[in-house]
């Protein structure tokens, strides 16, 4: 659904999505890798258990929420890559702050 | 360092790198603090370090970014990038939050110049992942050199839909089809300001120029759009619309639309300024004079943060702001001031000529929030419904503070940031009274979520952060240069 158009020259980091490990440019947002790595979804939500991707990617929606090294309720567009990095989607009530 | 700083400029999008490279020129001592780790601000966004092998794409008006963001950095104005600010005391200390690790900077005159946000407008569907904001997607090929792989719709109003669609087309991307949903009606209200717009500058020559590159290109722009509706389950799928009375679909893996940008009020409501209504830019507005002065004294507003009128005009209100910062530190007299300002407010003046055309325009029309579909959540956080906001109307909720009440929305961790303005703009449709009437959303710190841990750090009084029982405004807390503040500040150097 999404690609990137960087040169493949570009220093990169090696995280794990859901799992997988994924090579990402270095400097990239969680959000940005997961897109471009296929999950169009990165949560689902507390109440209906719907699933929310990235919407505003500047840090208002709150629809980026993912668990980052076993943290939940990260905000993936506001955090950049970092090597070792381990991204895992999030789901419903469990994990979702009041 | 010492955690302390003359001026605080918060936002470092043209606003704020213009107001702080005017405070620096009188000799104060200026710092600017964004979340993002580079500065350029929204429409300059990672100009200095694009992940795109050329830029020329994007088109000219990013390109004029680079000279300012150089000129910032050749600057040496200290620069705390990848920051957030979650709170302002009542004594203009800073809170800040870098990694997960809180500090505090306390200032003697804070520019809050924290930009715009993109107006939500719901429809069914646009909690589907695949549905985005423009915005979102030119901060995705800004910031990380990221597209639509296999073809995106643009849908919408305001300049962004068109802008973000000329872009992927230069990027090559495949752009499915752009719905413009500008209602027929808004060209007529429109019309009477198009020669006060052509004063302007070259606005409207650049619109038309995308226009044409868009149809040359064989992108099929639909126009007279209305009631678009998002479809799929997991994901949006395609998206169908109204046009001309005919029901259309287009299948789609993604979805950018645009409404326009209203100003990012979470912290201006937060710290005690009154905000009114501009019917013309339909927004809340945070009350500032010519120089971003606002009543919370030492508290300045520049930018789109104060009303939208584009990046020029933003980088102009910068310096505005920071020359009356410079005032009232007793760097410049006030004739001085006003000498230095007067050739920035008649720039500012003209520039603005294009306003009252655009604003008429784009004007979201007001039946588009009674065509809000009951099923469609209004609060997405809390998946609040309008359907339910409307109950909660029919019960007596009579604007956002008592709907959030009755219903939770804009409880979540948004805190009402996406659906504060159409809870109040649903209001003034049910009950039949002007928008100006109805309750400003109350915003509080901490504008983001924080872990308790975070706060026990610093030796706050959590308690006073949280519940519904904490006044609008900061609590003033005295809490001395802890060790985080520190580190923060040595790595910022
Ligand atoms: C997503 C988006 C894309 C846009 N793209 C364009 C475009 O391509 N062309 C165009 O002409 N106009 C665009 N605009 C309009 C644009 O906002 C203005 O033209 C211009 O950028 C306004 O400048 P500014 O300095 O007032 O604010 P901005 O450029 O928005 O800068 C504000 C800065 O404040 C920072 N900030 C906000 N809150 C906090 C906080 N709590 N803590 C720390 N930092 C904070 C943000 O990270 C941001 O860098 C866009 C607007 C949006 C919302
Ligand atoms: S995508 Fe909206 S906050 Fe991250």
């Amino acid at each position: 659904m999404f690609k990137r158009l960087t040169d493949a020259s570009r220093p990169k980091v090696t995280v794990t999505i859901n799992g997988a490990p994924v090579e990402v440019p270095a400097g990239e947002s969680v959000a940005a890798a997961l897109i471009v790595h296929g999950e169009r979804a990165c949560r689902t939500t507390a109440v209906s258990a719907s699933a929310r991707g990235p919407y505003c990617m500047m840090g208002v929606c709150h629809d980026c929420l993912v668990r980052i090294d076993g943290v939940p309720n990260r905000q993936g567009c506001r955090v950049i890559v970092a090597d070792g990095m381990e991204i895992t989607h999030q789901s419903g009530a469990r994990e979702l702050k009041p | 360092m010492t955690g302390r700083t003359e001026c605080a400029v918060i936002g470092a999008g043209p606003a704020g790198l213009a107001a702080a490279m005017t405070v620096a020129e009188s000799g104060v001592d200026v710092t600017v603090i964004d979340s993002a780790p580079e500065p350029g601000g929204q429409i300059y966004k990672a100009v200095g370090r694009s992940p795109l092998p050329d830029t020329s794409a994007l088109g000219p008006d990013y390109a004029l970014g680079r000279k300012l963001v150089a000129a910032f950095q050749e600057s040496g104005i200290r620069h705390i990038g990848a920051t957030d600010v979650w709170m302002i005391t009542d004594d203009r200390k800073i809170a800040l939050l870098r990694n997960d690790q809180a500090s505090f900077l306390q200032a003697e005159r804070i520019i809050i110049a924290t930009g715009a946000q993109e107006r939500p407008v719901p429809f069914e569907g646009w909690t589907l992942p695949g549905v985005m904001n423009a915005g979102a997607g030119q901060i995705l090929v800004k910031s990380s050199g990221v597209v639509p792989s296999e073809g995106v719709v643009l849908a919408g109003l305001g300049p962004l839909v068109l802008l973000v669609a000329w872009q992927y087309i230069r990027l090559g991307v495949e752009v499915r089809a752009v719905l413009d949903l500008t209602p027929a009606a808004n060209y007529l209200r429109a019309a009477p300001h198009l020669p006060a717009a052509l004063l302007a500058g070259n606005y409207l020559a650049k619109g038309l120029r995308m226009q044409w590159d868009l149809r040359r290109a064989r992108v099929p722009i639909h126009t007279g759009v209305r009631l678009i509706r998002a479809l799929g389950t997991d994901a949006i799928e395609a998206v169908e619309f109204v046009t001309w009375g005919r029901t259309r679909r287009i299948e789609t893996p993604v979805l950018m639309t645009h409404f326009g940008v209203i100003p990012e009020t979470a912290m201006t409501r937060a710290v005690g300024i009154r905000h009114d209504w501009d019917a013309s830019q339909q927004c809340w507005r945070p009350k500032a004079d010519i120089w971003g002065n606002t009543e919370i004294n030492g508290v300045l507003v520049a930018g789109d943060a104060r009303g939208i009128f584009g990046a020029k005009s933003a980088e102009w209100s910068g310096r505005l702001a920071g020359l009356e910062v410079a005032r009232s530190l007793g760097r410049l007299s006030r004739e001085e001031r006003d000498a230095k300002g007067a050739p920035t407010q008649k720039a500012m003046t003209r520039d603005h000529r294009v306003r009252p055309f655009l604003e008429r325009l784009y004007a979201v029309p007001d039946h588009w929030w009674k065509d809000v579909p009951d099923a469609a959540a209004v609060c997405r956080c809390e998946e609040v419904t309008a359907g339910d906001v409307r109950a909660a109307m029919r019960a007596g909720a009579v604007g956002p503070n008592q709907v959030k009440a009755f219903t939770r929305a804009g409880m979540g961790p948004c805190q009402g940031r996406q659906c504060g303005a159409t809870v109040a703009s649903m209001a003034a449709q049910e009950t039949g009274r002007p928008i100006g009437e109805i309750d400003l959303p109350r915003s509080r710190f901490p504008l983001k979520p924080i872990d308790l841990g975070t706060l026990a750090a610093l030796e706050l009084p959590a308690a006073e952060l949280s519940g519904e029982a904490s006044a609008d405004q900061a609590p003033g807390m005295d809490v001395g240069g802890s060790k985080p503040q520190r580190a923060l500040l040595e790595d910022a150097e």
